[in-house]
């Protein structure tokens, strides 16, 4: 069975819950999955919304995971057209643009009455030093429950609503969220038999620049 | 005196009598236990935080990462295909089912084909895969349940079997590191389809012997039939995949709904259980082996001649376009998916693994609550999980 085409998805989802703006997000390579972007305040009623809907139907959440893009800069080669020597010619030139880092969250939505799919829902923060927070979408699919988990304790992403926030894989008293891009590694400065300060400076290199506490 | 009698001369109806007697509801102590990391139960280095009342679970908490290496994060600093050997290590019991997934999640972000033969080792091997691990399963599962040796033993017996032709074909027992992105790393070895046909010939008969010792057998369904009951609505919002969403009776199988490779081409039913008990989970696996015997028999006649990689695609060199994609397989223990994003250098940008058997035990604590420590060790048996994959 056919599912609509996102851009329908889009237009249906944005009338039906008010205030709703989604991106529609391309994706170039040969898998053609493109996905929504939604805004954090309207993430659960939009989810919501997928999850409820008769012709949409999409009652498994199959994957949640995050995604880490640090500050960059894009080069893109732009034509521009320029006067040279009185002479107008078409130069190209390198156009830099600075873009400011992000954290997202993705999920897979599948319908399994339905059994078609998947329909990608992406939040995203940008902000990446501050602790930032995102909607968890595990009161509507409790499959998110352990993912969430796992990318709040790699990434230290919050998610607000989740019944049982802690962390998943890493221990407790564990401070940094090695899925992070900017994560240095330990030096394993506990087995050095007499830490000094060479060693302890050094150790501080990966001690978190902010703590986000659940 | 009757039963009756003594109630009523009791003056309370039998069912609370009933409750007194076995302590609902009493007030007493809690009892907090930490069954594992080093349980013989927990399939290796997994914990669970209960807290009893008697022996009854009021409260059951998962703890994870006891085996956790950031397989992700390691897969994210080194190039696409060095990432393969390392998947055969996520469930080490069903490494070609792993190395499948990678492999269709790669070819779907840069577009390969794979050729036909490829695909016919693909199905094959990945069936074998499915026969040895629900064949280890109902073995592991009954030695939780206290039936040492014998079932485990017949098990173990079969699976060297199939290990074998594994081993015959890709060099490795476990660890086969064999799929490629386009195709598999090498051909067959000559004789292996006649080898495997007869394997796959003498597994009914096995089958046939193996269910004549468990499956009517009294112990194992009074341990196991109204024992960690799930329901389907519950099954399908907690994302539970496998033969456990389908012994709670939910039609949905991926390799009817996606119809990878070539699955469609090759007749098979899905069993689906009734009363998503134990129970049911154990004999889904057991028609599942059948339905995937009927799939390897024909497969093994028809398979072509030909290249078993597409000459297009690159070991060396190979940078998929900025993009990304999501692929999944019906694995043995559910639907393994790989989330990939390229930003067009040799490392992948995102690698992401969707675990089945740890998201199958979102639904542990539901499914045990209100039962006894010995049910929790037989319906965790049931969930199917290997820690390698569960903690990556």
């Amino acid at each position: 069975m056919a599912m609509e085409t996102l851009e329908q998805i889009k237009a249906r989802v944005e009338a039906a819950v008010p205030g709703a703006q989604l991106t529609l997000v391309k994706n170039d390579s040969p898998s053609a999955q493109h996905s929504l972007l939604v805004s954090v305040e309207h993430a659960f009623a939009v989810a919501k919304f997928l999850r409820d809907d008769p012709q949409l139907r999409l009652d498994y959440c199959s994957n949640v995971t995050g995604v880490d893009f640090l500050d960059a800069e894009l080069s893109e080669k732009v034509k521009v057209k320029k006067v040279v020597d009185g002479v107008e010619k078409e130069v190209e030139e390198v156009k830099k643009t600075k873009r400011a880092g992000y954290l997202e969250v993705v999920y897979h939505l599948y319908s399994m009455a339905l059994k078609h799919g998947p329909v990608i829902l992406r939040q995203r923060i940008s902000g990446r030093s501050d602790p930032v927070t995102v909607t968890s979408l595990t009161p509507l699919w409790r499959s998110a429950e352990f993912q969430e988990r796992e990318v709040f304790d790699l990434y230290g992403i919050l998610f607000d609503g989740h019944p049982d926030l802690r962390r998943l894989l890493m221990w407790d008293g564990f401070k940094d969220y090695p899925m992070r891009k900017d994560y240095v590694e330990p030096d394993d400065y506990e087995y050095e038999p007499t830490a000094h300060d060479e060693v302890l400076e050094k150790a501080k290199a990966h001690m978190p620049k902010h703590e986000v506490k659940a | 005196m009757t039963l009756q009698d003594l109630t009523q001369a009791m003056g309370k109806p039998t069912f609370q009598r009933k409750a007194e007697v076995i302590g609902i509801g009493r007030e007493g102590e809690l009892l907090e236990v930490a069954m594992g990391p080093q349980h013989p139960s927990t399939h290796g280095v997994f914990r669970m935080d209960v807290v009893l009342d008697g022996e009854t679970i009021v409260k059951l908490k998962p703890v994870f990462g006891y085996l956790h290496r950031n397989h992700e994060k390691i897969a994210e600093n080194t190039s696409y295909l060095a990432s393969m050997p390392y998947t055969d290590r996520l469930d080490y019991f069903c490494s070609l089912t792993n190395n499948w997934a990678y492999a269709l999640s790669v070819e779907k972000l840069a577009g390969l084909q794979v050729p036909e033969r490829a695909e016919y080792i693909r199905l094959i091997t990945a069936e074998l895969t499915r026969l040895l691990n629900h064949t280890c399963l109902a073995g592991f599962l009954l030695q939780d349940m206290g039936a040492l040796g014998t079932p485990l033993m017949y098990a173990f017996r079969e699976r060297e079997k199939i290990l074998d032709l594994i081993e015959s074909l890709t060099g490795a027992r476990m660890m086969c590191n064999y799929m490629r992105f386009g195709g598999c790393r090498c051909d067959l070895p000559p004789g292996w389809v006649d080898a495997a046909k007869k394997v796959v010939a003498e597994y009914s008969k096995f089958l046939d012997e193996f269910e004549t010792l468990l499956s009517g057998n009294e112990i194992l369904m009074a341990r196991t039939q109204g024992v960690g009951k799930l329901s389907a609505e519950l099954a399908v919002s907690a994302g539970v995949t496998g033969p456990m969403l389908r012994a709670s009776g939910v039609d949905y199988d991926l390799r009817k709904v996606d119809a990878y490779g070539i699955y469609a081409r090759y007749p098979f039913r899905i069993p689906l259980g009734t009363h998503g008990d134990v129970y049911d989970r154990y004999m889904v696996r057991m028609l599942e082996m059948r339905e995937s015997l009927k799939i390897l028999e024909p497969a093994l006649k028809d398979i072509p001649e030909g290249p078993v990689v597409d000459p297009k695609a690159k070991l060396r060199g190979f940078r998929p376009k900025p993009g990304e994609a999501y692929g999944r397989i019906e694995g043995p223990k559910g639907e393994l998916g790989f989330y990939l994003i390229s930003d067009g250098s040799p490392n992948p940008y995102r690698y992401r693994v969707r675990p089945p058997s740890l998201i199958n035990l979102t639904v542990l604590e539901d499914m045990c609550l209100g039962q006894t420590v010995a049910d929790a060790i037989v319906s965790l048996g049931s969930v199917d999980i290997v820690l390698g994959e569960v903690d990556r």
